[in-house]
């Protein structure tokens, strides 16, 4: 092993045309498919002559946070870290932690390659570039079963209200209509869903951009806080706490559908089934054909050393470039942050989020507009009333109304 | 220093002799000794026997029904083979970190907070008290309130993400509940024994290391415990205050157990966790008897 | 006496004081500084980093407004009596049984003692596993033949804290019961020799006699238990992770999950100085009395 490994840095040495850096690189994706997309990006880097030092951290942000922001204001900062790009890093640009990428953006145009430029928005503060946007994921999917819906004898829904017209027969036959994760999370995503879905992207701007309290208590949020709680009677059965639990539930057909983003298609396909097939994916539940752009960027903590500091825009550049963005998209399950790219591979579920996106039916992210901290109080709001029979859809709605209302 | 020799014909055990060895009295007493050991070994149990299981047998038989197929597979992946991101190589990177962790640490924290508590029993001076009552009161501070703080701190100081900043930060939360034990077993001790020693013109030091410490053992014992087992389990610290060279054990154990994979592994989980929970438990059970002798020879203050 | 000069009040038990500066510093500068540090910024809006943007009592209110912080409360109060008595009554009983003369006393104490050689994540984990009602304890009695047998604590709403205490108190039992054996091994046998020529039923002299002679290690279980309690946040984490919904939340969790998920560590710090102050409110007074009012050595 160590040979190999001596074997590999000595080549890397050989063909490199600088010298080699070191870049220890923080994030939190170790599932399966998320590591092989890692991969892709460290290959890519050992390929410039630097080296990639994984620094994976399991449990999701909550666990690595921490840790990232400890390392960087403790004065030993790692060279890069991914962070969920938006409203999460303003505080440490803004205290000038983090190298301004402004120079290389400005020399490779990514102000005209990132589509949507939204995304490039985001990492910017004061008019300067601070991140580096990899991929898209959107949230507004429903995932439908196949199997579940032959074994109840009803034809696989093309919208919501087809889905909650179904349901009746799905329990008939001892199938649970929804399939849901116990996490936070997952409760509040579905809601997000629901509100684009139902209410429409008007309203899901008054309320997630605006902060409008009026429109959140008002009579278009409550019929979709109807439908949620419609949606909590339909999910009753599914005690998984996983997302990907929750997803096996609907690849075996013990569940009919599931609201999830679009990395659940990674599940699908790691089952080996197929789009059209064996599943059927829609784009904001069928009613609404638009999507969510959140995403998933990189950071690079400053440093006094220039070797380093080069090291780091070489990486932010390789992210970006048009070979790398296809492959690692293409193992992550995601969407590449350049229009300009060709996706051939691309399976069907994927092609209909590109045409979606390329039509520019777009939303924000909600971790893009909400601050984390309102994210926060949401999730603890819909996973109580998610598994809390006794709560209504009015007092939620009111709870929801005043979180809304004091959002910054 | 005739008063150890007491020690080695203390027999250790107290109460009345039983009379007979099967009686309605012993049935009940072996009875609800084993009903309670049931409810300890369960889990243990449970562990082994799903971490010896493929993961089919896992999926369809009951968690507690013995494995079909043993195999070692869960053990061999869990040790060298499970991957955290691009690093593939299991549990065995941390094992010898966790080991250079945790010896400087225990070490450390023993030794101040024995004597702490040697202070505090035998030589209380001024406002010694209110200091240990901050102490105590510190065994209740969440330890999330202080990540932050103490980042800045250790960075003045600059050990920042170097293990002797970690050793620190052992030695600082274990404080407390060690510095309470050893005031009260320095306070337990037969008070003749401090002021004979002093009368002989002993100091601080010297009836600390003549006195104290050979008569401490199992009080040395039980801190250890407690020491090794906190420090071992660790994870917060180990990933907050060093860098990824020197991350402990724990850290590839939650890397593994966290892992949102296609299916969760349950058996290497398992065997990821009973292979890091190893180390403390060889420890209980080689200290264990450690632990009674020195008890036995922690009595002689009568 | 004679060979110890007294110089001044400063320079007396000198030694005793250079070698308690480790225990001074831990106390001023980590303990009481990052309280006062704490209390202070959680008067403040911070949010991912600490700044002095003071804010009054905002967080406070918010606090106290929020439904989860109210369950959390109710479930630390819950979790903390039982935990409490379940740990001094087992650690009790079971130090009591061993010290009977018993055979094999070494495997007994050793089978009570190794849960506590394991973390919280691995106690979290096995529990969640165990209580599972799919393939678990429910699982196993319902094969059996006993078709409406129901357990399934972690799924319940009103019970699940329930469910965290069973692995609690696994957990945490048996270096109670270690502590206590050590404390009953310390006791005389003149006093039980006299116990039993008095007549004195067993079960009253443990109550009337031993137990008050044990004062100090009582005292040492409460800390350790005590502080175990206001500290749950890993077994939380790995057993139920606050679910089902948010009925089996701990302050400890909020606090975390508030500093780090939320980025609100103002927030975060409201809840550790309400948690710290409930703690100082029940502490001070037993501290002073138990460690502060009367000197133990003459």
């Amino acid at each position: 092993m160590r040979l190999k490994l001596l074997a590999a840095a000595l080549a890397a040495s050989i063909s490199a045309p600088a010298y080699a850096t070191d870049i220890e690189v923080t994030h939190w994706w170790t599932s399966g498919g998320e590591a092989a997309a890692v991969k892709v990006f460290a290959d890519a880097f050992d390929a410039t002559g630097n080296k990639w030092v994984d620094g994976a951290i399991a449990g999701g942000g909550g666990t690595a946070r921490p840790v990232i922001i400890s390392r960087i204001i403790g004065g030993e900062p790692m060279g890069a870290t991914m962070l969920n790009h938006g409203r999460q890093a303003e505080e440490l640009v803004e205290a000038g932690l983090m190298l301004d990428l402004t120079e290389i953006a400005t020399k490779e145009g990514w102000r005209d390659i990132v589509h949507p430029v939204s995304l490039l928005d985001s990492c910017t503060v004061d008019g300067k570039i601070y991140c580096v946007p990899v991929n898209i994921h959107s949230w507004q999917w429903l995932w439908l079963s196949h199997k579940a819906y032959k074994d109840a004898g009803v034809d696989v829904p093309k919208n919501w209200d087809e889905f909650v017209a179904a349901a009746p027969a799905l329990e008939k036959a001892g199938i649970v209509p929804l399939a849901m994760g116990q996490q936070a999370w997952q409760t509040n995503g579905a809601f997000s869903v629901l509100t684009v879905g139902l209410g429409g992207q008007d309203l899901w701007t008054k309320i997630n951009v605006d902060k409008d309290a009026a429109a959140a208590a008002g009579p278009e949020m409550a019929r979709v806080f109807e439908a949620y709680g419609n949606a909590r009677n339909l999910s009753k059965g599914s005690t998984v706490s996983d997302w990907n639990q929750a997803t096996n539930m609907v690849i075996t057909g013990k569940a009919g559908g599931q609201i999830m983003g679009d990395w659940a298609q990674g599940e699908f396909q790691v089952a080996g089934q197929v789009a059209g097939v064996d599943y059927t994916c829609l784009p904001g539940l069928g009613i609404q054909e638009i999507i969510s752009t959140g995403g998933d960027a990189f950071y690079f903590p400053k440093t006094d050393d220039a070797e380093k500091t080069k090291a780091q825009l070489e990486m932010a550049s390789m992210m970006l470039s048009k070979e790398v963005q296809v492959a690692f998209n293409l193992k992550k399950g995601s969407l590449p942050v350049r229009g300009d790219v060709d996706l051939a591979a691309a399976n069907d579920c994927m092609k209909k989020g590109l045409a979606i996106l390329a039509s520019g039916k777009i939303l924000p992210d909600g971790n893009q507009v909400l601050s984390a901290d309102t994210q926060g109080q949401l999730e603890d709001l819909f996973v109580e009333f998610w598994n809390d029979t006794k709560i209504t859809p009015e007092a939620a709605q009111a709870n929801f109304a005043k979180i809304i209302g004091d959002a910054d | 220093m005739a008063d150890t020799d007491m020690a080695t014909d203390f027999t250790g055990d107290h109460g009345p002799k039983p009379k007979k060895s099967i009686s309605g009295r012993n049935i009940m007493l072996y009875g609800t000794l084993i009903v309670f050991a049931i409810y300890y070994l369960l889990p243990l149990y449970v562990m082994v026997v799903t971490s010896l299981k493929g993961m089919p047998e896992i999926r369809l038989g009951n968690i507690f029904a013995p494995p079909v197929e043993i195999t070692f597979q869960p053990w061999v992946k869990a040790w060298s083979e499970a991957c955290t991101g691009l690093n593939c190589d299991g549990l065995s990177r941390g094992f010898f970190n966790s080991v250079k962790i945790l010896i400087p640490s225990v070490a450390i924290s023993i030794v101040i907070a024995s004597i702490n508590g040697y202070a505090l029993a035998n030589w209380r001076f001024k406002g010694a008290d209110v200091f240990f009552t901050i102490l105590i009161f510190g065994a209740f501070i969440p330890y999330q309130v202080m990540i932050y703080p103490i980042v800045i701190i250790l960075r003045e100081m600059g050990l920042y993400g170097s293990i002797w900043g970690l050793v620190m930060v052992h030695t600082i939360f274990g404080m407390p509940i060690l510095t309470l034990l050893f005031r009260n077993y320095f306070t337990s001790l037969p008070q003749e024994l401090f002021k004979a020693a002093r009368v002989d013109g002993a100091g601080f030091w010297g009836v600390f290391f003549k006195i104290m410490v050979p008569m401490s053992l199992p009080i040395f014992v039980v801190a250890m415990i407690l020491q090794v087992t906190g420090i071992w389990n660790d994870f917060l610290f180990g990933v907050i205050y060093t860098k990824p060279a020197s991350y402990p054990m724990t850290v590839q154990l939650n890397n593994i157990v966290n892992s949102v994979q296609g299916v969760k592994e349950y058996n290497v989980n398992m065997a990821a966790t009973i292979l890091t929970g190893l180390v403390p438990l060889v420890i209980y059970f080689v200290s264990g008897k450690l632990f009674v002798r020195g008890i036995a020879a922690g009595a002689v203050k009568g | 006496m004679d060979t110890y000069k007294r110089p001044s009040q400063l320079f007396r038990n000198m030694s005793a004081k250079i070698a308690s500066i480790p225990m001074v510093m831990t106390a001023l500068v980590i303990f009481v500084g990052c309280t006062v540090w704490t209390i202070t910024y959680s008067f403040t809006g911070s949010r991912l980093l600490p700044k002095l943007k003071w804010v009054g009592m905002k967080q406070y209110d918010r606090l106290f407004d929020t439904n989860r912080w109210v369950i959390s409360i109710d479930n630390i109060i819950i979790y903390g009596i039982c935990s409490l008595i379940l740990s001094l009554t087992i650690g009790f009983i079971l130090a009591a049984l061993l010290d009977r003369k018993i055979r094999f006393e070494n495997t007994f104490r050793s089978i009570f003692l190794y849960p506590f050689a394991l973390s919280f994540i691995v106690t979290g984990l096995v529990w969640q596993w165990i209580l599972n009602p799919q393939f678990g304890i429910q699982h196993v009695v319902r094969e059996a033949g006993f078709l409406s047998f129901s357990f399934a604590p972690l799924q319940s709403n009103e019970y699940v804290i329930f469910g965290v205490l069973i692995a609690g108190i696994w957990q945490g039992s048996g270096l109670i019961m270690a502590l206590m054996l050590a404390g009953l091994r310390g006791i005389d046998e003149d006093i039980w020799k006299a116990t039993r020529i008095d007549g004195i039923p067993l079960w009253k002299t443990y109550i009337v006699v031993i137990i008050p002679m044990m004062r100090p290690v009582f005292v040492t279980a409460l800390v350790l238990i005590a502080s175990g309690i206001v500290r749950v946040y890993d077994l939380i984490v790995a057993q139920t992770n606050g679910g089902p919904g948010i009925s089996s939340e701990v302050p400890a969790k909020y606090v975390y999950d508030k500093m780090f998920l939320s980025q609100n560590l103002g927030q975060g710090f409201a809840a550790s100085t309400v948690m710290l102050l409930t703690v100082l409110v029940i502490l001070i007074p037993w501290a002073y009395l138990e460690f502060g009012g009367r000197k133990q050595n003459g």
